[in-house]
């Protein structure tokens, strides 16, 4: 129908513009929130189709912690209705049968026994099926309108007709193909939930609250000699929305005091809003980290020298982001640029800077050479004097040059003649001049980096 | 010639400053014995502020010496407690192979980019109270007081010997302030490609000038002391540098002679 159409039957009618990516946008917040039922939730990608778009939860094992499904569907309804939201649920084996009876089913019964999706799907429309517009009206034109008359027609005639999904569609909505959800987020191994009688919003709480539970998921991950690297609290509000707050740690760690201090940085700016339901504490990526004796750990590192390094570098890098921070390694190159890689925050080994040249190198690196005009007596001799930055420098001595060039499997352009040169202030510079004379273009100068 | 009652004084104005009470210990000398006179204790005083600042050429054009004496610094103050430096850079173009033949070991150096000159303060105080580092060293511009006095607080509460590679103006608390000037480089051995003395470098030469000392005056130009320093490749330390041009040269017979 369209919207002329519409006016002239209801006269006073509100129109809102269709915001496709803020609908999906909502669905997958409301995912998120669902995930306090269950892990495995996501939503369905049907929002485009006529039936609408919803959510899936695979509540495989989750729905005894509400007494039974039937609890849990009222309980899931109940609390979107008070978000305001009006909504459809079905309970089935199979995600096809549940998105099936969720929108075309009886509302007055929900869930579908076990093994029951072969009886209640047969007197469902064709529609039903997550098949698209033409292949169900093509069905309905042949005749066939129920799932009942689709599943006892025979199979190869039907694939030939409409192609493969009618049938698989039909048989995943039965059960007799499997259809996993992926759900929005990868399920965690480890991780424990808070939910309060009383939504909370003080600071003070939330921090203990928090703080219980990473003492009882650092018990856990202490039964399994593991140590977190990646933490995430997610925090679910009373208005149905998720916050999640992460952090991560340079070595695998198990100090639940450490993780509370670089918590509680995001901590601080946390917006509580209306009060806080729910607290979820998941370790998204853990390593192994034996037990230790406290004292053991003491002696070895010569005072608490190691472990504060390790909470310092923790802190930094939840601050600025732990790219930000880095260790020189020496890479087999003789490219000065190349030469140098930064390594990860992990002691590196003790011969770490065996691997650098012992010619002289500069102590600032600019990270793209700059053009300098330079005038040179002759071809292959250091520049009597160049001009960099607006600036004319004389000359007084140099040494060079030194021909550096990139590995010959690299298509790089000609090799650098590097020349260490000292000006009138005793300023020195490292030069390149790039290009050979008599060779098309005439060489360029380079600075490329500052002596001490 | 001091009576008792000054050795008390001066014992108990070296606690109040946090140093060590007889003034050996806890320095780190720089291996020059004529700075190392001068310095109290014979050396740089540790878990304090100190700051070195390019010496200004007049022209504007950046130059390598002050972070060349905050590597050696930094390199012989790592070797002596064997612990990490932490290096809060504010552009990234430290060079690694430059720093380790300072002796500054890239094992036993940790770089910071910050994301600005706050988060960079915040990040050399926190660095500060790590007692798990050596030194922190932080590229500035212009700490205000308020700053610096954190930092020296921070440094004095853990031992962390603090840096500050200064462009800006002095800050107040820091215990020495060193500028350091580039050099004409030493001798080096002539080749005749190009005119006598126009190639090869020597050694890196620095003028050093101690502008500030804590518990030391300053002599009639204003600053503690002033030397012209070398970096030894081969004993990789400091050493006096003999001017150049004051020596007379030898006789081109004895050199040839020498050679031979």
């Amino acid at each position: 129908m369209r919207v002329a159409d519409a006016q002239a039957v209801v006269p006073d009618l509100c129109l809102a513009a269709a915001d496709p990516a803020g609908d999906r946008a909502l669905l997958d917040r409301l995912a998120d929130w669902c995930s306090s039922y269950t892990p495995w939730a996501a939503a369905d990608d049907w929002m485009e189709s006529a039936e609408g778009g919803g959510l899936w939860l695979d509540i495989t094992g989750c729905a005894h912690l509400m007494g039974s499904e039937p609890a849990l569907v009222a309980d899931l309804t109940a609390r979107l209705a008070r978000l305001g939201f009006t909504a459809r649920a079905a309970v089935a084996d199979t995600p096809g049968a549940a998105w099936a009876w969720a929108r075309f089913g009886a509302g007055d019964a929900p869930c579908l026994p076990p093994g029951g999706q072969d009886r209640a799907l047969a007197s469902l429309p064709v529609t039903a099926l997550r098949l698209s517009p033409a292949v169900a009206a093509g069905l309905i034109r042949l005749g066939v309108k129920w799932i009942g008359q689709l599943d006892r027609l025979a199979r190869p005639a039907l694939t030939a007709r409409f192609g493969r999904a009618v049938g698989q569609r039909l048989d995943q909505a039965l059960g007799r193909q499997d259809e996993p959800i992926s759900p929005r987020r990868p399920p965690v191994a480890h991780r424990v939930d808070h939910a309060f009688a009383e939504p909370i919003a003080r600071p003070e709480d939330i921090a203990a609250a928090t703080r219980g539970l990473l003492d009882r998921l650092m018990a856990v991950l202490a039964r399994q000699r593991l140590g977190v690297r990646r933490l995430e609290l997610a925090i679910f509000r009373l208005d149905a929305t998720v916050q999640r707050l992460a952090i991560g740690t340079s070595q695998p760690c198990r100090d639940a005091a450490h993780l509370l201090r670089l918590l509680g940085e995001p901590l601080g700016r946390l917006d509580a809003g209306f009060g806080i339901e729910t607290l979820r504490l998941a370790a998204v990526e853990t390593a192994p980290l034996e037990a230790v004796q406290a004292s053991l750990v003491a002696a070895r590192a010569g005072g608490d020298g190691v472990e504060d390094m390790t909470h310092l570098l923790d802190a930094l890098g939840n601050r600025l982001g732990f790219d930000r921070i880095h260790r020189f390694a020496a890479r087999p190159s003789h490219l000065p640029e190349r030469a140098v890689q930064r390594a990860g925050l992990a002691p590196p080994l003790p011969q770490a800077d065996e691997g650098f040249v012992r010619a002289r190198r500069p102590l600032r690196l600019l990270g793209r050479p700059e053009p300098v005009q330079a005038v040179a007596p002759v071809p292959d001799a250091p520049p009597l004097l160049f001009r960099w930055r607006r600036r004319t420098h004389r000359i007084r001595r140099a040494e060079g040059p030194e021909r550096l060039a990139a590995e010959w499997w690299r298509a790089e352009r000609a090799d650098r003649d590097y020349y260490c040169v000292e000006d009138e202030a005793g300023r020195r510079f490292w030069l390149f001049r790039q290009g050979l004379w008599g060779e098309g273009e005439p060489p360029r100068w380079f600075l490329h980096g500052i002596f001490p | 010639m001091s009576s008792p009652s000054l050795i008390q004084l001066r014992a108990r104005i070296a606690a109040l400053e946090g140093q060590a009470a007889d003034g050996t210990t806890g320095g780190l000398p720089l291996g020059v014995a004529e700075i190392d006179a001068v310095l109290p204790g014979g050396g740089l005083p540790l878990g304090v502020l100190h700051e070195i600042a390019p010496a200004a050429l007049g022209d504007g054009v950046l130059h390598g010496a002050a972070l060349g004496f905050a590597a050696v610094c930094l390199g012989r103050l790592a070797r002596q407690q064997e612990r990490t430096v932490l290096w809060v850079t504010a552009a990234d173009d430290l060079y690694a192979p430059g720093l380790a033949a300072l002796g500054l070991d890239a094992q036993r150096l940790l770089v910071v980019r910050p994301r600005n000159a706050a988060q960079a303060a915040w990040v050399v105080e926190e660095g500060l109270h790590c007692r798990g580092l050596a030194a922190v060293l932080g590229e500035t511009w212009g700490l205000d007081g308020t700053a610096a006095r954190r930092l020296q607080l921070a440094a004095r509460a853990s031992g962390v010997t603090a840096f500050l590679l200064n462009q800006g103006r002095a800050a107040a608390p820091a215990v020495t302030r060193w500028r350091v000037a580039p050099a004409l480089g030493g001798d080096a051995p002539d080749h005749g490609a190009l005119g006598p003395g126009r190639m090869g470098l020597g050694a890196w030469r620095w003028r050093l000038e101690l502008c500030h000392c804590r518990g030391r005056g300053w002599g009639e130009d204003g600053i503690v002391g002033s030397w012209l320093v070398e970096w030894n490749d081969e004993a990789r330390r400091l050493r006096m540098a003999t001017p150049a041009g004051d020596r007379p040269a030898l006789p081109v017979r004895r050199r040839r002679m020498g050679q031979g």
